[in-house]
């Protein structure tokens, strides 16, 4: 708890130092990475704390996104009603893909998430009215009121930055309710679960869809912050970025996808922009393969360090 | 309080019950026995739910519960223990004793209060923890207890769920002769108030515990009554017991 704090202390000190540097891109930056922050934090949610394997995650990022894209393109900018319609689209789309996938075990239900997932991306694709596969460009970010000018990095920043507050939280507190036990008694022995009284296919759903819902809320973020949105934030690769943001992160740690969301976020923007002279000679092109590197750092932590970085600093602090 | 009617149950090729007709009364402990691959935890796993039966019916408690399921029989009160253990590994011993407890009391949907400061819970996990002899262990994870006390542990899991009938799946399996007094010590403190559905292979603990005795062979009942009778049964001895009991 007291490590959590000083983070949040260090990141709402960020935008300020950045802002006297003059340096508003880095502050932007920022934003996407905790917007990814709380995409994969809902995915943990499922993945790591509930051991279902989703392969689908982007859909519910996705249908927040254009849900919340489309309130702005079609004249309601207000973020009270556009990013809670998000989550609510995000939640029923979570609720009735996760009916049918969660009647599915192992690897049939990783490719039944799938599935669904790339039926949503097809569906978008074929949405001419709100730019098919070209995307759809929005004249400008949700409007929050209250004085906040979400048009602002600053002001953006702070509020994606509280919504990861309030999303970390969220999951912190539902872990140590009964719930959350329930959840976790699923993923260690589900037969017994069932075997002492608990309808588990219930609580799976429940937890499937309010992963679905935060989801949601992370793409309505993700449009804003682009003022763009297209069908590739539904794309399955998507799906699997989620996915190694939390396996990169610590699966089942509280801030498992909020590390593997920077980490990844950030290792892909300093091999493509800050290329190392010597490798550059020898392949010019390396630094658009950012994700050859990535998966190099992939590839060592789940070899030395399984449980993530958030493993190893936990770890190392029980040392 | 059981009944069972003419219950089947087949896999590709294999008979692994075959019209089992079997009524546990309220009160007893009724063992099922059977050599090996009679089909006995295949009847355990059709009375608690977790396999589905092709044929037959089945009433608990004067219900038909043959389509019901596995968490739907635990809250009518007809809870099993297994033959491999199965608890929650990485829960403390008063952790897996809670969940049960919570399983039965008061809706799980509850999202935001810690549970562990429900005092109720824990308190009663603790009092299950003691009454199978896990007092001292209760803070250990589930995973570093001894084979015994994970079998305490397993059986506890059932009771905590305050089972009108218990299914006990060979509780005293791989378990050491000191173990074994204790567990059957349990099983006969709790026959007080619950009615214990019994799979033991120990004959010794068989017959000291059961008021009744079914025996199980190729999926068929071919034997059922009172200890005395199974002892005497000639189709018994020669299909199942030997010369274990003869001597």
């Amino acid at each position: 708890m007291k490590r959590s704090i000083l983070v949040f202390i260090v990141l709402l000190g960020f935008p300020l130092v950045m802002s006297a540097m003059d340096n508003l891109f880095y502050v932007s930056f920022a934003s996407r990475v905790i917007i990814y922050a709380i995409a994969a934090t809902s995915l943990n949610l499922v993945l790591g704390y509930g051991g279902m394997i989703s392969f689908g995650h982007a859909a519910f990022v996705g249908a927040g996104a254009y849900v919340a894209s489309i309130c702005i393109a079609e004249g309601v900018t207000s973020a009270w009603l556009g990013w809670p319609a998000a989550i609510a689209a995000s939640a029923l789309a979570a609720w009735l893909i996760g009916a049918v996938s969660l009647r599915t075990r192992g690897v049939y239900f990783i490719m039944i998430t799938l599935a669904f997932a790339q039926m949503a991306f097809y569906l978008v694709n074929s949405m001419k009215a709100y730019g098919g596969d070209e995307g759809l460009t929005l004249p400008q970010r949700a409007e929050l009121g209250l004085g906040l000018d979400l048009g602002n990095e600053v002001v953006f920043y702070y509020v994606v930055l509280f919504l990861l507050a309030i999303s970390l939280y969220g999951l912190h507190r539902v872990m140590q309710s009964r719930f959350g036990r329930v959840v976790v008694a699923i993923r260690e022995n589900e037969a017994r679960a069932e075997a002492i009284g608990l309808p588990v296919y219930r609580y799976k759903l429940v937890c499937f869809v309010i992963a679905g819902a935060v989801a949601g809320l992370a793409g309505a973020l993700l449009a804003s912050h682009g003022k763009y949105v297209n069908p590739n934030v539904l794309h399955w690769v998507q799906s699997g970025t989620l996915m190694i943001m939390v396996i990169l992160g610590g699966v089942g740690h509280l801030w498992g996808g909020a590390i593997g969301a920077a980490v990844l976020l950030g290792l892909e923007h300093v091999i493509s922009d800050y290329p190392i002279p010597w490798l550059a000679a020898v392949a010019p092109n390396y630094p658009q393969h950012a994700n050859l590197g990535v998966g190099l750092v992939m590839l060592a932590i789940v070899l030395f360090a399984p449980h993530g970085v958030a493993g190893l600093l936990s770890r190392r602090r029980g040392a | 309080m059981l009944e069972l009617r003419r219950v089947s149950k087949r896999f590709v090729g294999v008979v692994a019950t075959d019209d089992v007709t079997l009524e546990v009364k309220s009160g007893e402990v009724h063992a099922l026995i059977g050599p090996n691959g009679a089909g006995k935890t295949t009847l355990i796993s059709q009375i608690s739910g977790t396999l589905p039966s092709d044929r037959g019916e089945i009433r608990f408690d004067g219900r038909d519960i043959t389509h019901a399921r596995p968490y739907e029989r635990v809250k009518l009160g007809l809870a099993r223990s297994y033959q491999i253990t199965s608890i929650f590994k990485r829960f403390t011993v008063l952790d897996n004793l809670a969940l049960a407890v919570q399983a039965r009391s008061g809706s799980s949907f509850s999202f935001w209060r810690p549970v562990s400061r429900e005092t109720a819970l824990t308190d009663e996990a603790r009092s299950i923890a003691g009454e199978v002899g896990l007092h001292e262990k209760q803070n250990a994870l589930a995973a570093t207890l001894a084979h015994g006390e994970q079998r305490a542990l397993e059986v506890g899991l059932a009771l905590a769920t305050r089972p009108k009938l218990v299914l006990l799946d060979e509780p005293l399996a791989g378990m050491g002769p000191e173990e074994a007094q204790r567990m059957i010590a349990l099983i006969d403190r709790i026959r007080s108030h619950v009615t214990v559905l019994l799979v033991e292979h120990d004959m010794d603990a068989v017959f000291r515990l059961a008021n009744r005795i079914s025996v199980l062979v190729n999926g068929r009942l071919i034997a059922g009554g009172a200890p005395e009778t199974i002892k005497a049964d000639e189709q018994v001895r020669k299909a199942y017991l030997g010369d274990e009991v003869a001597a």
